[in-house]
């Protein structure tokens, strides 16, 4: 190709989809591994259905993959550029996520007289009306490969997983890329079987070479802008993960074993996993029986000294309500870790979420209150875990952490930091033998307990659910309990001292103010920033302290006549702010379809609210 | 395998006055409560633990209230989690003795699962259930081991709930330890608890209480004094199965199922009575002691005691290999594993 036919571009969105088990995550982690490592930013995210394999060919079955690279990225992105579809239900299915003009590669072998009335075509795909929308290309994937499998002496089972590399060898094509890094990859991914790298390798290669010999395609090639990233070493990771690693440097840090008690949910389960993986470095993972033993044996193991921790969902955050009470009434440290995903009840298991936050700031008997924190990116997930748990072992207070199934399944580029930069962590140990040691005594400034294991000599005591008085004994005092109430609460109240004050970004003199919490603050930003580009004056502030909240928070919001406040719910964030803010007009913008927000459509609604 | 034990001795020869606490015992006078809290008092000292290393946990229930009256680290939970609650315990520290002490509805009604998967691992805890076969805290409804018709505050009419046999239970969870005992008979409650500790595993002591209030002589047909030789056997192990007043009772197995026998009727030699084995690995005869009820007299003693790896002493042994061997020496190892790169 000639470089005047290459068109230069800030970002790109490509999103691969076939059948689940076609290889759609694999073909997109190759391609945004190979973009980050070229110099990228990147960010990507799975669309998957609940089901493991659904029936083949059908629309229940498609599972997809999103990619976003380019110079500077906020989420994996709104509609795409270049969309994979590996069968006609994916086709079907999944153009709706293609920009007008995009790009659309489909495996047009696939596209048999039974497979399209599978995925309910009665009439052929391909109408005249979409031949203009889109720059439709028919390649033929299953056969190229096949051809290729034969030659190498494959046999059907093995060059049909194969499919995706050629799909992806044109993909790296059309975005200007070479296939060296992937070589490199495959190389090391099937390094005992060399036979299946050399079937991979030309697969991709053929894929590569396919496109170049395409003139549709000669016009699209598109060349992504290298990201302008602040100087350090970097790689990819996914929020689960980030959260994971979180909590493994918030237990080096803090001196205390790391315990997760948690039970398999979608999508919180892929955090048990990885700490699963790390006995090496001291994380005792245990799979329990159920949500609440996950619980309870993390406040076991906190009773017994650990950074103890739990890992969910929402209907299994549920099922540990219960527990949770009895953490904030024996005021021991507890990070309880919320992956929100579509509710109520099962819901949307694999769709994101953020309608957990009432249930975490209110989902317990009698007064209850804990401390909440959100994370908003995925790789972020990784300093509000460990924050979470900073805070959990030194204010003596279980934390719930919020992120949903978008950050937590996405994954984002992750700039490494040395664990010894990272705040200190004292937890508040009580001292052997100390005479005047009482359960339920408190320092005056964060009005938390010490905490004294089994095993120290000279600090027997007993905790537990029924109310006590400062020195340990039961108490069924009302004037204790009504004391040791409000200490419970002061505790909580407390944390706000230790924590930074809420920003504005954007244009902080806007007529408007965006307010934002969790794991929508990529799409907010970028909505934000466009309108300031255009003119507009927009202002926003993004939560991940929700309770406490930051102390200045009402003289952010006292200080603007228009705000609206977004989040994937029905508006639990915009009613808790109301309830401290009563003087503060607030409008929503809400949605909930299991979907995370789109940069357009909050545009939309930000000039709306502008010009009323 | 090398057999691993966690919980460090103790040189001070500890009395029963060194565990007893200060708290004011809150049990209805006459209470079966108030013997095993005894017999738990003396088992300490014989079990040569430091006390500070002694962790109990409980659930809720009239019995839950046991960490009060002994003075040692204490948990008192929420109902029907203590066995979840000691397992984390545990975990998080094994060289912790962690005790948990349940009702029979906390432990097999609202925490029957728990129970299960903690004797199932073979989770070294030592958990003590006090079967009155009634909701007492809650003044008197039938529970998972009231006798089937009985009339109590919410089975006006009879219960039509087949009970539980909690040491079937335990078996069916593949249970390595199994005891029984009587709260009115505190030295073999005492003797049972100690070798209880003493199993590295998890191990299953059942106290039939009595509640005086709402349940009042429920087990009265075997415990009263008038017929206890003759409605319980002691099992020991090496030893002939004999039992009654005058020791002349056996238990014989007939080919088909256990049945009791008089020596000297019918032909019936010593050596036709069975010879108790508490390490048979199979839980058949185990069971059928368990079970034992009506015509046959209620085994008491230790039941089943048998070895089986410790899921502390696995879970150990797999942190200790990966501690020594792993990958990763430090988070920074592993925030920089895999593919990085530098900008």
């Amino acid at each position: 190709m000639s470089q005047d036919q290459i068109v230069n571009k800030d970002d790109i969105v490509i999103r691969f989809a076939g059948d689940s088990g076609d290889g759609m995550q694999l073909s997109g982690t190759l391609f945004s591994d190979a973009s980050a490592l070229t110099g990228n930013d990147i960010a990507t995210f799975p669309d998957y259905p609940a089901e493991i394999r659904a029936p083949h060919n059908t629309v229940a079955g498609v599972s997809g993959y999103q990619v976003h690279v380019g110079s500077h990225i906020y989420s994996s992105g709104d509609k795409c550029d270049i969309l994979v579809a590996m069968n006609p239900a994916s086709f079907k299915s999944q153009l709706k996520w293609a920009k007008r003009g995009a790009t659309v590669i489909v495996d047009i072998d696939t596209f048999t007289d039974e497979a399209m009335e599978k995925a309910g075509y009665t009439e052929n795909p391909f109408t005249d009306e979409l031949e203009r929308a889109y720059t439709i290309v028919r390649a033929p994937i299953t056969s190229f490969t096949a051809k290729i499998g034969t030659e190498k002496g494959a046999d059907k089972k093995t060059y049909d997983k194969c499919r995706n590399m050629f799909a992806l060898g044109m993909i790296f094509y059309i975005t200007h890329k070479t296939l060296d890094k992937t070589y490199a990859y495959l190389e090391r991914k099937f390094a005992k079987k060399p036979e299946v790298v050399e079937l991979n390798k030309a697969v991709l290669t053929e894929g590569y070479e396919y496109a170049d010999k395409l003139e549709l395609i000669h016009s699209h090639i598109i060349e992504v802008a290298h990201a302008d990233m602040p100087k350090g070493r970097y790689r990819n990771i996914t929020g689960n993960v980030a959260t994971a690693w979180g909590l493994l440097a918030a237990s080096e840090r803090s001196g205390r074993r790391l315990f997760l008690g948690s039970y398999p949910i979608t999508p919180a389960t892929d955090v048990m996993v990885e700490l699963a993986k790390h006995k090496s470095l001291g994380a005792r993972v245990f799979q329990a029986e159920d949500e609440i033993a996950g619980i309870c044996s993390a406040i076991g193991a906190s009773y017994a000294g650990a950074l103890a921790c739990t890992s969910t969902s929402g209907p299994g955050l549920s099922l540990k309500s219960e527990a949770l009470g009895l953490a904030v009434m024996v005021e021991l440290p507890l990070v309880v870790v919320d992956v929100q995903r579509g509710g109520p009840s099962t819901g949307l298991p694999t769709k994101t979420e953020q309608s957990d936050l009432n249930q975490a700031l209110y989902g317990r008997n009698g007064e209850a209150p804990l401390v909440v924190v959100a994370a908003s990116s995925s790789a972020n997930c990784f300093y509000w875990a460990y924050t979470a748990a900073k805070i959990a072992l030194e204010h003596m207070t279980p934390v719930v952490l919020l992120t949903d199934g978008y950050l937590g399944n996405g994954s984002q580029l992750f700039r490494i930091p040395k664990t010894a930069d990272l705040p200190s962590i004292t937890p508040r140990l009580a001292k052997p033998n100390d005479p005047n040691y009482r359960p339920f005594r408190r320092d005056e400034e964060k009005y938390a307990r010490e905490w004294a294991l089994p095993g120290m000599e000279g600090l027997r005591h007993r905790v537990g659910g029924l109310e006590k008085c400062p020195d340990g004994p039961l108490s069924t005092d009302p004037e204790n309990h009504a004391l040791m109430t409000k200490n419970r609460q002061e505790k909580v109240n407390r944390v706000a001292n230790y924590i930074p004050d809420q920003e504005v970004t954007g244009n902080p003199d806007g007529d408007l103010l965006v307010v934002g919490w969790g794991g929508t603050s990529g799409a907010l930003t970028l909505a934000v920033e466009e309108l300031n580009k255009e003119g507009k004056k927009v202002a926003y502030t993004h939560f991940n302290y929700i309770c406490p909240l930051p102390k200045n928070t009402g003289d952010i919001l006292r200080r603007y006549k228009k705000i609206v406040v977004c989040e994937l719910n029905n508006g639990q964030f915009a009613g808790y702010l109301r309830t401290q803010y009563p003087e503060c007009p607030m409008t929503q913008y809400n949605k909930v379809m299991g979907l995370p927000f789109e940069v357009g459509e909050l545009k939309e609604h930000f000039n709306k609210l502008l010009n009323a | 395998m090398a057999e691993r034990h966690f919980v460090p001795k103790s040189d001070i020869e500890y009395t029963k006055a060194d565990f007893t606490s200060d708290q004011m015992v809150k049990w209805c006078p006459g209470c079966g409560d108030h013997a095993i809290l005894s017999s738990l008092l003396n088992t300490f000292p014989k079990t040569h633990t430091k006390k500070e290393n002694v962790c109990m946990v409980s659930g809720i229930g009239c019995s839950s209230r046991i960490p009060y009256y002994v003075d040692t680290y204490g948990f008192h939970s929420i109902h029907g989690r203590a066995c979840a609650i000691a397992t984390g315990v545990k975990l998080a520290n094994p060289e912790l003795s962690v005790w948990v002490n349940m009702g029979d509805g906390d432990s097999m009604a609202i925490g029957g699962n728990h129970l299960i998967h903690a004797v199932r691992r073979n989770q070294d805890l030592n958990i003590t259930i006090f079967n009155n076969e009634i909701y007492g805290l809650t003044k008197g409804q039938y529970s998972p081991t009231t006798k089937f018709g009985q009339v109590t505050k919410t089975s006006p009419y009879g219960t039509i709930d087949y009970p539980f046999n909690p040491g079937e239970l335990v078996m069916g969870a593949q249970g390595t330890f199994f005891a029984r005992s009587l709260d009115c008979v505190p030295p073999l409650t005492t003797d049972v608890m100690t070798r209880a500790a003493q199993h590295d595993g998890a191990s299953v002591v059942e106290v039939l209480q009595n509640c005086m209030i709402f349940n009042d002589k429920t087990h009265a047909a075997i415990t009263d004094r008038a017929v206890r030789d003759d409605r319980t056997i002691v099992l020991e192990p090496g030893k002939p199965m004999l039992y009654g007043k005058e020791k002349n009772k056996g238990i014989r197995f007939n080919g088909r199922c256990l049945e009791s026998v008089t020596i000297g009727e019918n032909g019936i030699t010593i050596d036709d009575i069975l010879v108790y084995d508490e390490t048979t690995e199979d839980t058949g005869i185990h069971m059928m002691l368990a079970r034992m009820k009506g015509d046959l007299p209620v085994a008491l003693g230790v039941i089943r005691n048998v070895k089986k790896p410790s899921y502390t002493q696995l879970y150990e042994d797999q942190m200790d290999e990966q501690m020594q061997n792993g990958k990763y020496k430090c988070v920074d190892d592993l925030l920089n594993s895999g593919d990085t790169w530098e900008v």
